[in-house]
């Protein structure tokens, strides 16, 4: 595997009502918002137009944001639907979203609950909004383990078809959330730097304060 | 008609949606009409169960009820006719 084949060509991050695209703040909402108002004012902001959003739950709602904003001026879609896959991970896996199905069976068990009591269903709603049907993992840990996220994809990139890959962290617990995505591909552009674990740590870390 | 159709958005989390513009025979499940997918017509099920305790026997007659928001009415005031 040459892991020099792998670069990091762009990132979205959001937390603490601040969006990040490669480093800059772009947007921020007011941090008296709820997390379902500010997902709203999120999806108003930066797309809008589809109306299955409202839909998802809060973890689908942040990854697919962070895509929104993380693609947008990128020409992933000139690659094919196969050549581009997705590694996320996460601390809670789906609980969030489990708990608020669990209180619903009580009496009436919500269908449009359950569909969202798996984690990798984030990966689902992004890959439905643009097209993609490459390979695709979501892992669960308790830290973003930046080791996996640079050789998982890199051996992706390098031994199967994808050319590109959205991997990161979408963490989502009540009212705290955390996404940090990442798209790596296969050739750089004009400010990749090469995919490795101490540039996901620094990028992670970089507003992390 | 206009409180289903109120019913209908919240339950279906509809929020780009109004009562208002829902025609009373717009398909619900089409393209063209609603656009509503298989997990909103679950949904519809609960929702005839937790406002107007009707369940519904034969599952065959789903697409039939579930048409439009007149189908659902005229099902939903038949039901409550037949418990009267």
């Amino acid at each position: 595997m040459n892991r020099e084949s792998a670069y990091i060509t762009g990132s979205c991050i959001i937390r603490q009502h601040q969006v990040f695209l490669n480093g800059e703040c772009i947007w921020e909402a007011g941090q008296e918002l709820e997390l379902p108002d500010f997902l709203r004012a999120g999806y108003d902001h930066f797309s809008g137009q589809y109306p299955k959003f409202h839909k998802m739950d809060a973890l689908s709602k942040l990854g697919w944001l962070a895509a929104e904003v993380l693609l947008k001026d990128t020409a992933i879609s000139q690659l094919s639907p196969e050549q581009v896959g997705m590694v996320l991970s996460n601390r809670s896996s789906s609980l969030d979203t489990d708990l608020r199905y669990y209180a619903t069976v009580k009496e009436f068990a919500s269908p449009a609950l359950f569909v969202y009591t798996l984690p990798n269903i984030v990966m689902g709603e992004i890959a439905i909004r643009h097209g993609f049907k490459g390979e695709n993992t979501f892992f669960v840990s308790d830290t973003f383990d930046t080791a996996l996220m640079s050789t998982y994809p890199a051996q992706l990139l390098a031994t199967t078809p994808l050319q590109a890959c959205i991997c990161g962290w979408v963490e989502v617990m009540e009212q705290q959330y955390e996404v940090v995505l990442f798209l790596v591909e296969n050739t750089p552009h004009d400010k990749a730097q090469p995919l490795t674990a101490a540039a996901l740590q620094a990028l992670y870390q970089q507003k992390n304060s | 008609m206009a409180d289903l159709k109120a019913q209908i958005i919240e339950q279906l989390n509809l929020q780009e949606i109004t009562p208002e513009s829902i025609g009373d025979d717009q398909v619900l499940f089409s393209k063209e009409g609603l656009g509503l997918d298989s997990i909103d017509a679950l949904e519809l099920i609960v929702l005839l169960q937790q406002h107007y305790n009707i369940r519904i026997a034969n599952p065959e007659e789903g697409p039939k009820i579930f048409q439009s928001v007149r189908t659902m009415a005229a099902y939903i005031t038949a039901q409550q006719t037949v418990k009267a």
